[in-house]
């Protein structure tokens, strides 16, 4: 027996143990990856052997191998082998290797309950002290459940090292199998008086976390903690503690007055920074509690405190601690104003942050203007854009605060280059203006500046995002033009070619205020007794400048230059009869807007008679909403734009105008013979609008008129699928062949989508770019990766893969076709409306994703990506690229691919099984769309046939009669699809129904397709 | 609680990691890429706390490090724990290292993870501290280690043998790494023991 001990250690000497796999990898620092895995390959070989002491040095290599990030869950049933192991060396590494991969979802957790029960209970202490730890670590439910018993006995164990670790692992097993926590509690409580400090630390440990979680339940404890805490000389435990009182404070304010002593004992007797630290942090949450007196005994503290802070850290945490005595007690703060500016000074990020919140708390109105100036100053200063952009919010913030000087700063602000917040400093600059009239005169002068430079700040307008602030010059400039020194000159200003290369809503917000400014020059021109020549001129510098708006590509910006060019031109002939038309143009933009206090509301008393609760009239029904997708073109921009300006205003108004629309509609519909009502199912879609017309009023912002809201263009997608599929009805069955094809190119608004509808004009831009990334040519039923050329990496498959309502995950394997080493592979995929490829937060739209591994020659690896997608009722490809660094001996070179991403709708679908009952309760509920296929010549049995449906596309038969099967799947966003078919002399038909016809109609397509390819 | 104790190099080369919640091995990767990044930026003489590391992250937590020589010692915290409490913890642990390896350096740790791992495991538990004192916690561990040897007995003399013969082949193998100033400095901290 011995012989045969010594005889498998001498075998194993030739194996290699953990430092030869660290030897070697470090010896093999160029082709690592290959190295590992022919050490893998080995470890799989000595784990198929029966030497257990084989087994555990294979384990032991693997649990090194996963720290450098290789997946060893393979071998689970190997780790749970060693686990069992008498001998406590191999134990020990079995747990060792469990407690780094095992988790709630590794199944053969379950076979280890016995095993970890009789670990638990062994006479060797270290043999149950390993299980503990290794328990600790991949605790699941049922075996927090089946063995809480066992850990509660071991909670009064002889020895205080198991003791110890038994009442720390409670807390994971009340994590998991909550109703212990009962039971468990009175012997938890015991071993706070335990004589051994170790164990006695581990139970301030639980309860401390358990009281955080909810400190109410805590609260009968107290007189406990407070023993411990004039008793103990554990610092970690009196720092537990103290933490603890911290959050029981505020709820009990008793507690906090006996406290206040004890506490400032130790802060004046211990040593231990740390502990001092956390005991000031209590007093000042006793003191906050408290909410009375004494705040120069905190202050006092405090200042010994930071004054204290040589080191960087505790100058940190100085001003942690300051900003919460600063929500009660300001004053005591406010006295050390200058060494938090000091601390501004700081090369740390960490610490600026911190005083940078301390000063914003701080500003009053006496200070505000000395803060602000300092804070100007360190604007300059300032590196790193995080931290930058953080400091101009906060003085932004500071300065909203009060409205005087305030345009100046934020002038000076907009000299800074590079920041994010344009938008912000735009809308401050109109609101001040807005609401102060004593200031516009200054403002509008501001302004005019601003204008005149407009070039200095549109360096470089896609990234830089404070042209913003120009929207708010112009609308000011115009709005309150009669306080312009120079009209005729920032008009001038307004219209140079140099605008149009600005984004297109400020372009807008240009044009319209030229008008405005148009108007005021006419006013002065035509007062003043010089000739009307120079009131002609001004208006041929109109009309010369506005040609180029009008040709501008942005829809409001056109629209609004055409209008304005047209009515110059008009003016223009009077002007040339000598008619006086200044008061009329004038007359075009009367009326101020005035400030309204947000409460103004209330003040006004409600008539009598008028209940605000009533429906003014019913609730539109279905059809109608239906019918209100359909207006005519005209009409349709007609109401929306009616509603734009009356909106904000006089929203009552909107209503009944609204309510008297519907009416006329009703009527015109009743007396339309060609009118055909909607189903009734419609209805959901729309079931929380008041009409479909609100939709684009509410979604189209005059901000960003060109980006198009997904969900708007989702519904107008499924409008135009239900349209089509009720036009499908109509139409006979040979008809429908060919209707098939037009389908498929729904993207494209051709002849066939123009005849009967006739959508918003936004979304007609949108549907125009739709070709580009709606390519529907088919070229698997599953997801496809086409490569182009592909020297060094091959695309071997892919499988979409479904999880939870919009997400996709796309598995690729990466094979190395080519003799040399790839690395440093980036994939990236050129988002579109609807999917976007997920990257990690932090990351920008267009970072791609590093894929986390490298290629030797000849060996393959899986990425998975994942893709978020909006709507799923038509196919999509993407387009993306990947690229990557392959290394020969003497060199390497940066290598590029292009791809695209076919998403085809079968992938959407996820194989669900259903009941014949629930399939006919399906059928007969009518929510349901239908549609219909043809497929001739297919020769097959029926039973492949079936076959084939089921696993290219997804379904599952629910019922198979003879010659006819009906199956059923469900998309990922919970569509129901139904399927019929039937099979007779090589014809194959399928009715198919579905609650998203668009969905159904691709997915017919696809099937087609499928058999077309057989 | 303790989330995360990572110890990686300058260079970023992780030396142990142990999550104390559930990754996919992915992840873990990323976690620990990350972290050398938003640690391995900072000055020398900066404070040793840090918000935000995305990925263990959100608000709550926060990454405590200490920096001696080559090595980055990096505890991910949330708000239970206390700051300064940590890093004592931190240089409890390295002093415990110190005292095991006597005079710890970087290579210790490359070759011998399974023991440090050990050394960590009487320090943290489950991601709860378990021990402070550096005396009982080095008890612990030779007590453990005795009996290792107790159990490896005669069967283990060849293998321990081999090994030593395979150590012997290769005396220039420390030498050869150049990793600047080997053994780990313990600077005195107030702190506590």
């Amino acid at each position: 027996m011995a012989l045969k001990i010594v005889k498998g250690s001498i075998d194993r000497m030739f194996d290699k143990n953990l430092q030869d796999l660290v030897r070697g990898i470090r010896n093999h620092k160029e082709d690592e990856a290959k190295y590992i895995s022919t050490c893998i390959d080995e470890i799989k070989q000595e784990l198929k052997q029966d030497n257990i002491a084989v087994k555990a040095n294979a384990v032991c290599k693997l649990t090194y191998l996963q720290m450098l990030g290789y997946d060893v869950s393979w071998a689970a049933f190997n780790i749970v082998e060693v686990m069992s192991s008498s001998k406590f060396t191999y134990k020990r590494i079995g747990y060792l290797a469990a407690s780094q991969c095992f988790h709630e979802s590794t199944d053969v957790i379950m076979l280890t309950t016995n095993q970890i029960r009789k670990d638990l209970s062994s006479p060797n202490q270290y043999d149950t002290g390993v299980a503990l730890t290794g328990l600790s670590c991949f605790v699941t439910p049922d075996l927090a459940r089946d063995l809480a018993n066992d850990i509660m006995t071991l909670m009064s164990h002889t020895k205080p090292y198991i003791r110890k670790k038994a009442v720390l692992i409670m807390y994971k097993v009340f994590l998991k199998y909550p109703e212990s926590l009962r039971p468990a509690f009175p012997r938890l409580k015991e071993k706070l008086e335990d004589p051994d400090p170790g164990v006695q630390s581990a139970a301030v440990n639980v309860i401390c976390e358990l009281a955080r979680r909810n400190p109410k339940n805590y609260l009968s404890l107290a007189p406990l903690f407070f023993k411990l805490m004039t008793s103990s000389t554990n610092n970690w435990v009196l720092i537990k503690i103290i933490k603890l009182f911290g959050a029981l404070t505020p709820l009990e304010p008793r507690l906090g007055k006996k406290l206040i002593e004890p506490l400032t004992n130790l802060i004046h007797s211990t040593s231990a920074m740390s502990l001092l630290y956390e005991c000031v942090n209590t007093v000042i949450a006793v003191l906050i509690s408290l909410s009375s007196g004494m705040p120069n005994h905190s202050a006092s503290i405090q200042v010994s405190f930071s004054r204290h802070a040589h080191t960087f850290s505790l100058k940190y945490l100085g001003l942690l601690a300051m900003s919460k005595i600063l929500k009660t007690h300001p004053k005591s703060v406010q006295s050390h104003k200058d060494l938090i500016l000091q601390c501004l000074d700081d090369k740390d990020e960490s610490i600026r942050l911190r005083a940078l919140d301390l000063l914003y708390g701080m500003v009053s109105k006496k200070n505000l203007m000395e803060i602000v100036k300092k804070l100007m100053l360190h604007v300059d200063k300032a590196e790193g854009t995080t931290y930058r952009d953080e400091l101009l919010t906060k003085i932004i913030d500071i300065c909203s605060q009060s409205n005087y000087q305030y345009i100046s700063i934020l002038v000076e602000l907009t000299r800074l280059e590079g920041t994010r917040h344009g938008h912000l400093i735009a809308s401050q600059m109109l609101d001040v203006a807005i609401r102060v009239k004593a200031i516009r005169a200054f403002a509008v002068a501001q302004m005019a500046t601003l204008l005149d430079n407009a070039h200095l700040l549109t360096g470089n307008t896609q990234r830089n995002g404070i042209c913003e602030v120009l929207y708010a010059a112009a609308w000011i400039c115009g709005e309150f033009s009669e306080h312009l020194e120079e009209p005729m000159a920032t008009l001038e200003a307004m219209l140079r070619p140099k605008v149009a290369t600005l984004p297109g809503h400020i372009q807008a917000v240009y044009v319209q205020n030229a008008a405005k400014l148009f108007a005021t020059v006419l006013r002065g021109q035509e007062g003043a007794p010089a000739d009307s020549t120079v009131a002609q001129e001004t208006s041929q510098l109109l009309i010369d400048r506005l040609p180029l708006f009008v040709q501008s590509s942005n829809l409001e910006v056109q629209e609004r230059a055409s209008c304005i060019l047209q009515l110059v031109k008009y003016i223009q002939k009077l002007q040339q009869k000598d008619v006086e038309v200044a008061e009329e143009v004038t007359a075009l933009f009367a009326g101020e807007l005035n400030p309204v206090a947000p409460k103004a509301q209330k003040k006004v008393p409600v008539p009598e008679g008028l209940d605000l609760d009533v429906w003014i009239n019913e609730p539109p029904s279905g059809s109608e909403s239906e019918d209100e997708g359909r207006k005519s073109k005209g009409k349709a921009v007609f109401a929306k734009d009616e509603s734009r300006h009356t909106k904000p205003r006089y929203t009552e108004v909107d209503e009944k105008e609204l309510a008297k629309r519907r009416e006329v509609r009703k009527a015109e519909q009743a007396n339309n013979p060609f009118y055909i009502k909607a189903s009734p199912s419609s209805q959901k879609v729309y079931q929380d609008g008041v009409g479909v017309e609100h939709i684009p009023v509410v979604q189209i912002d005059l901000s960003v008129p060109l980006k198009v809201p997904d969900q708007y263009v989702k519904l107008e997608e499924e409008r135009r699928e239900r349209n089509k599929a009720d036009k499908k009805k109509k139409k006979d069955k040979k008809k429908r062949e060919k209707g098939e094809k037009g389908r498929r190119r729904r993207g494209d608004s051709g002849p066939e989508s123009e005849e009967d509808i006739t959508p918003a004009h936004m979304v007609d831009i949108v549907t125009e770019e739709m070709p580009e990334w709606i390519d529907l040519r088919f070229i698997s039923p599953l997801i496809l990766l086409s490569l182009s050329l592909a020297p060094h990496l091959q695309v071997c498959d892919i499988q979409g893969n479904l999880q939870d309502g919009s997400q996709v995950v796309v598995s690729v394997i990466f094979e190395n076709k080519c003799d040399s080493f790839i690395k440093s592979m980036e994939f990236n995929v050129l988002d579109s409306l609807n999917s976007k490829l997920q990257r990690p937060d932090g990351a920008g739209p267009h970072d791609g994703l590093i894929v986390p591994f490298q290629l030797p020659p000849g060996i393959s690896n899986e990425a998975r990506f994942i893709f978020s997608v909006q709507n799923i009722v038509m196919p999509q490809k993407l387009k993306g690229t990947l690229t990557f660094i392959v290394k020969t001996d003497d060199s390497s070179t940066h290598e590029k691919l292009d791809f695209k991403l076919h998403f085809t709708c079968t992938s959407y679908l996820i194989t669900t099984p259903c009941y014949s009952d629930a399939y006919s309760k399906l059928l007969e509920s009518g929510d349901l769309k239908g549609c219909s296929l043809k497929l001739e010549g297919v020769n097959q049995p029926f039973h492949h046939l079936l076959a084939r449906i089921c696993f290219h596309h997804h379904f599952s038969v629910v019922e198979r009669i003879d010659s006819c099967a009906s199956m059923y799947s469900r998309s990922i966003q919970g569509h129901h699809m139904c399927l019929l078919v039937k099979t007779a002399d090589q014809t194959v038909s399928i009715d198919a129904k579905c609650d998203e016809p668009g969905l159904l109609g691709n997915v017919l397509d696809e099937i087609k397709l499928t058999f077309s390819q057989c | 609680m303790i989330k995360a104790i990572l110890i990686f190099n300058n260079h970023g080369k992780p030396r142990l990691s142990k999550f104390y919640e559930h990754y996919s091995e992915d992840t873990e990767q990323q976690i620990i890429r990350e972290t050398f990044h938003l640690v391995s930026k900072r000055d020398e003489n900066v404070c040793n706390f840090l918000e935000g590391g995305m990925l263990i992250g959100g608000s709550e937590n926060k990454l405590i490090y200490r920096h001696y020589a080559t090595l980055y010692f990096v505890f991910c915290v949330d708000s239970s724990e206390s700051e300064l409490g940590i890093l004592g913890l931190i240089q409890v642990f390295v002093e415990t290292l110190d005292k095991c390896f006597e005079n710890v350096c970087e290579l210790d740790l490359i070759f011998h993870v399974d023991k440090v791992h050990n050394i960590l495991a009487e320090m943290v538990m489950g991601g709860m501290v378990l021990e402070t004192n550096m005396n009982e916690i080095i008890t612990q561990v030779d007590a453990q280690n005795k009996m290792e040897k107790s159990e490896a007995g005669i069967a283990g003399a060849p293998a321990r043998a081999v090994s030593a013969v395979k150590n012997m082949n290769l005396p220039e193998m420390p030498r050869n790494i150049n990793i600047g100033d080997i053994s780990i400095k313990v600077p005195n901290l107030p702190s506590f023991k």
